[in-house]
């Protein structure tokens, strides 16, 4: 399918290049639909790649590129459930998401995040399965798991631990800070800052540029460059479900649901 | 070096002029989540702009509990 329009994303492709769009009010939170549509990307993504040479991937949402998982529902869908039933439930979604990021991160194109705004957890997380990250000056970076008592749980901690040194890695996770596009950069993180408001317009030249090279050696050079984590990213999901069934991640998703604020983890 | 009055009225005038509220009705003591009504997000962006100003980094939990735009310029004072 050479273009899509559905309930959280879109996508269509023109002159090489896929656009992938994210549009799910009020920040792309990654719950069920989306994870759908997500999967509904990741099976077209071979055909759609054979006649293009970069995917692009961003945001319509003024807020940012995505704000993480959908904890509102994801704590919804706990209640009345048994702890076997729901630690299945978490393991299948956690299974599914790192379905589509492995198929985003071996994709046999070049892929860019135009990113801007909240890029936090899971928004975090799709960022890091592109090849190139291209952050508007606005953008701040998060993994705030920690303040729920989780750690990132699609994929991210092996990703970043793939592009970035350890100490950078300790703190974020550690500190669950928010950090901007500019520190990013200077850790390694973002390929371009751009103005606000550009990041998309610059990963659409960056896409032209990778027009002109050879695709095939693109393919060959974007395997042997980065490696999967595959072993690590199984153990992430093994990690997570452990501490998942903790009491304290249900106290600190109940706050988080009943807090009217976007971000009430924050600071 | 920059005063801490100097901060403070800078703090405030980029504040003003982000959030298009008159700069003679914000003062240091001020919330800056009531008077400038804004939520976490937006102050997350007010956070981004003030590192840009300032040229410094300022790890998001130096404001836990920090409500008012003085504390914040103090917090900002502190990494010039």
């Amino acid at each position: 399918m050479k273009s899509f329009a559905g309930k959280t994303l879109s996508w269509r492709t023109a002159d090489g290049v896929i656009e992938l769009t994210l549009d799910r009010a009020p920040c792309n939170e990654i719950g069920s639909a989306t994870l759908g549509e997500l999967e509904q990307f990741a099976g077209a993504l071979d055909s759609l790649a054979r006649d293009s040479h970069a995917l692009v991937i961003s945001s319509a949402r003024n807020e940012g590129f995505c704000a993480g998982a959908d904890l509102r529902e994801l704590y919804r869908g706990l209640q009345d459930l048994r702890p076997a039933a729901r630690l299945a439930g978490v393991r299948d979604f956690l299974e599914r998401i790192h379905g589509v990021m492995n198929t985003l991160d071996a994709a046999p194109i070049t892929t860019i995040a135009a990113v801007h705004g909240v890029t936090f957890g899971g928004g975090f997380e799709l960022a890091l399965a592109c090849d190139l990250i291209v952050a508007d000056k606005m953008t701040r970076f998060c993994f705030p798991e920690l303040r729920l008592g989780l750690i990132p749980g699609f994929g991210g901690i092996p990703r970043l631990k793939r592009d970035l040194g350890n100490a950078a890695v300790r703190d974020l996770l550690l500190t669950g800070r928010s950090i901007n596009a500019t520190k990013g950069q200077s850790l390694g993180l973002v390929s371009q800052v751009t103005g606000e408001g550009d990041a998309l317009r610059v990963a659409r030249a960056t896409a032209v540029q990778l027009g002109k090279f050879d695709r095939e050696t693109a393919i060959v050079a974007k395997r042997f460059i980065k490696p999967i984590p595959r072993e690590e990213l199984r153990r992430e999901i093994d990690i997570f479900c452990e501490l998942f069934m903790r009491p304290a991640v249900e106290a600190g998703l109940r706050k988080f649901v009943e807090s009217t604020d976007a971000l009430p983890y924050l600071p | 070096m920059t005063t801490i009055e100097k901060t403070t009225d800078e703090v405030l005038g980029l504040a003003a002029a982000h959030f298009k509220v008159p700069r003679e009705q914000l003062s240091p003591d001020d919330d800056f989540f009531k008077k400038l009504r804004i939520n976490s997000l937006q102050a997350l962006d007010l956070l981004t702009r003030l590192e840009q100003h300032f040229h410094i980094e300022l790890p998001d939990y130096e404001l836990q509990g920090v409500s008012d735009f003085r504390t914040l310029a103090e917090r900002i004072q502190s990494r010039l």
